[in-house]
């Protein structure tokens, strides 16, 4: 198969659309769903029966989930930007939806999508996100899906991806930025008769739910992705490891797996070439430690998800001691992109070091909760203020916190800050996956640090002793000192403590889990002396 | 010597035995197949016990120590019954801002069961997840499977009173 083909075929699959006009699209990813979204979708359904010129189906996240249940009407083949959106929409709302197809909007569902949350995003990664039913692979071959990987095959060996890839500029997007180009090209270069691609979706972060949304909006990119990557390292078997908190994300992916193997884009053989890719699902069990690469891969051995030092990186000595290549979600939903467009034109979005777009998860005290995607560089003041609409009820604005627990807060005085890898990692934070879990001045920042190592304590893998016991410690101090019970020294004590910890910890867990004190001590040190005791 | 393995008979002429037995012909009886396993006893029994552990360990030709220690490392895993009715409380970070806090309380309050507890008579256990990612919903909460976001305290345990 070759491009011409698959245009062929995507031409065919619009063509079933002939005489359809405008979508109805119903949001039917988790937030959507559990606000009640699917007897939404069956009144729409009901409603619009005769087979007319308008369709009503159901598609990934839009974004906005904080007003869900969402539905668009859009021209067929618009985007988000072109469509007429619809907030909290109820079941006896169908009717009426229905009447303003092409017409006037209902006033009091309306949501305007002219708004900086819709205008200011640039999506790449979640291009077909609230577009196309996540369920059919028809609709992502249709939207252009599968361009990538048949490009790749047909027409790039694979040290031309390698190249495209390290052209691009691309960093890994599950937090720690290591260039992807360089660690596909590592895996390519090791000699062995096996080798494996990990997709990471064990999204532990709390407060981040991006990897959700790709893979219940669009589980054909990441699948994509994964053969693109296994074509160019020349692996032939690749997992998905993904939480069992996602039972919905499950689902999609294991139809996803089913429907492009039962079209040829998956199993042996793949587009009539010698390449071979099958995928599995492994599910995780409730360990956020499981979202360190080492320990990623010993919970799909079946052991205790507790990793082990580095090197050897997987690269050389991954899964069953094979040279393995571990990717999170994102990363993964950019690739098709790339070898469409080529790295070049990805290379040309962004900042100097850190290219292309982020998908990040707004959650907390702000106005717009939901999912944004936005090019690298853009200021957190844009991001909070304007993209989400800043804090509700006319409360003023503390600080952010990026990179989950292993991450920092970022107070108001910095918010003109351009966010990328690096500009963040000066403030004492990180990237992380892409959680921004906003503050407002009722919220106590002590406290939030005393979270945030009550969760690393008990999520510590209990492997190595300055990550078990220095947490706990750690935790103890804290709480004292929210209770107003600690004193100067153990103040003292709890920064000594912060230094070990961060120095001998055995992985990322341990290493960064002082991160959120360091943090709040380095801006808010003031609210921590306030609640210390005399001797 | 025979080196064909002899796997140890289903405990009991409980069907959902076939279910966990199917699974693990699934995977080809492999060691790497323990968490996948140990997901299908929990979904066919709602807990790990004893039998179904010394059994996947025969099944599995793995120490039963290994399959201890991978169903006590998993937070999702329970070696304990659960009530009829479970009601997991996000904690994580929006939810927390957000209250969650409150709603552990609430619960408790009423019912006298914190996050890893069921009432006395096993009509609801209470968990606490770190995150089920509908942080949009924030404070949210999972009641028999089904997500229910914007919670408030009296709003939870009003729910939680309904369920038979």
């Amino acid at each position: 198969m070759n491009l011409d083909d698959l245009a062929e075929k995507a031409e065919e699959y619009r063509a079933r659309d002939a005489g359809i006009t405008h979508e109805v699209r119903v949001c039917v990813a988790a937030a959507c769903q559990s606000g009640g979204s699917l007897p939404v979708l069956e009144a729409l359904k009901a409603e619009c029966s005769d087979g007319g010129t308008c369709k009503v189906k159901g598609v990934g996240c839009m974004g906005l989930c904080s007003a869900g249940p969402m539905v668009a009407i859009a021209p067929k083949g618009g985007t988000i930007p072109d469509s007429i959106l619809y907030r909290e929409v109820k079941p006896h709302d169908a009717v009426e939806v229905l009447a303003s197809v092409g017409g006037t909007p209902v006033e009091r569902l309306h949501t305007p999508t002219d708004q900086p949350f819709f205008a200011r995003q640039q999506r790449i990664v979640r291009e077909n996100s609230g577009l196309i039913d996540p369920e059919s692979f028809t609709g992502y071959v249709a939207a252009g899906g599968y361009a990538g990987l048949i490009k790749a095959l047909s027409e790039m060996t694979p040290g031309d991806v390698l190249r495209e890839m390290t052209t691009s500029g691309l960093r890994g997007r599950g937090g720690g930025g290591y260039p992807t180009g360089l660690k596909w090209s590592t895996v390519a270069k090791m000699p062995a008769d096996q080798k494996y691609v990990i997709c990471n979706g064990d999204e532990g972060d709390p407060g981040a739910f991006m990897d959700r949304a790709v893979l219940e909006s669009d589980p054909h990119r990441v699948l994509e992705g994964m053969a693109i990557a296994a074509y160019a390292i020349g692996a032939t078997k690749g997992y998905v490891y993904v939480r069992a908190e996602y039972p919905l994300a499950v689902e999609r992916m294991e139809l996803a797996i089913r429907k492009a193997k039962r079209s040829g884009f998956l199993g042996s053989k793949i587009a009539e070439t010698q390449f071979s890719f099958e995928v599995e699902i492994r599910l995780g069990a409730g360990a956020f430690v499981c979202g360190e690469e080492t320990a990623l891969m010993a919970s799909i051995e079946g052991l205790r998800g507790q990793p082990r030092p580095r090197p050897p990186y997987p690269a050389e000595a991954g899964l069953w001691g094979y040279p393995t290549l571990i990717n999170n979600v994102e990363t993964f939903a950019n690739i098709a992109p790339i070898i469409t467009h080529g790295g070049e034109w990805f290379a040309g979005i962004g900042t100097e070091k850190s290219k292309g777009t982020k998908v990040f998860a707004l959650a907390g005290s702000i106005r717009n909760i939901g999912l944004i995607e936005v090019p690298m560089g853009m200021s957190l003041r844009e991001i909070i203020e304007e993209i989400g609409g800043g804090c509700p009820g006319g409360k003023a604005f503390k600080a952010v916190q990026t990179g989950g627990p292993s991450g920092g807060c970022i107070p108001a005085q910095h918010l003109d800050i351009a966010v990328d890898y690096d500009s963040l990692k000066t403030l004492g934070t990180m990237m992380g996956s892409g959680g921004m879990i906003v503050m407002d001045e009722t919220c106590d920042m002590v406290d939030v640090a005393r979270y945030f190592m009550e969760f690393c304590m008990s999520e510590s893998c209990g492997k190595c002793i300055p990550c078990r016991t220095g947490t706990w410690q750690m935790h103890e101090l804290l709480d004292r000192i929210t209770k107003s019970k600690g004193t100067h020294k153990d103040l003292a004590l709890l920064e000594e403590l912060c230094d070990v910890v961060q120095a001998t910890s055995l992985c990322g867990l341990g290493q960064s889990a002082p991160n959120p004190v360091l943090s709040t001590l380095r801006y808010f040190r003031e609210e921590y002396e306030a609640k210390l005791t005399a001797e | 010597m025979s080196l064909l393995q002899t796997r140890p008979a289903l405990p009991s002429d409980d069907k959902r035995w076939k279910l966990v037995n199917a699974a693990m012909r699934r995977n080809g009886y492999a060691g790497h197949a323990l968490i996948e396993t140990l997901h299908s006893v929990q979904e066919s029994f709602g807990y790990l016990d004893e039998p179904a552990m010394r059994f996947v360990a025969g099944s599995l030709d793995l120490p039963l120590s290994k399959v201890y220690g991978v169903a006590t490392f998993y937070h999702l895993f329970m070696l304990k019954p659960k009530g009829r009715h479970a009601c997991v409380v996000c904690t994580g970070t929006a939810c927390y801002i957000k209250g969650a806090g409150a709603l552990v309380d609430a619960v408790e309050a009423r019912f006298g069961v914190r996050p890893g507890e069921t009432t006395e008579d096993d009509r609801l256990s209470v968990l606490a997840a770190r995150c089920v990612g509908a942080c949009s919903l924030a404070p949210a909460v999972v009641v028999n499977g089904d997500l229910a976001g914007k919670q408030t305290a009296d709003r939870l345990v009003a729910k939680l009173e309904e369920l038979a």
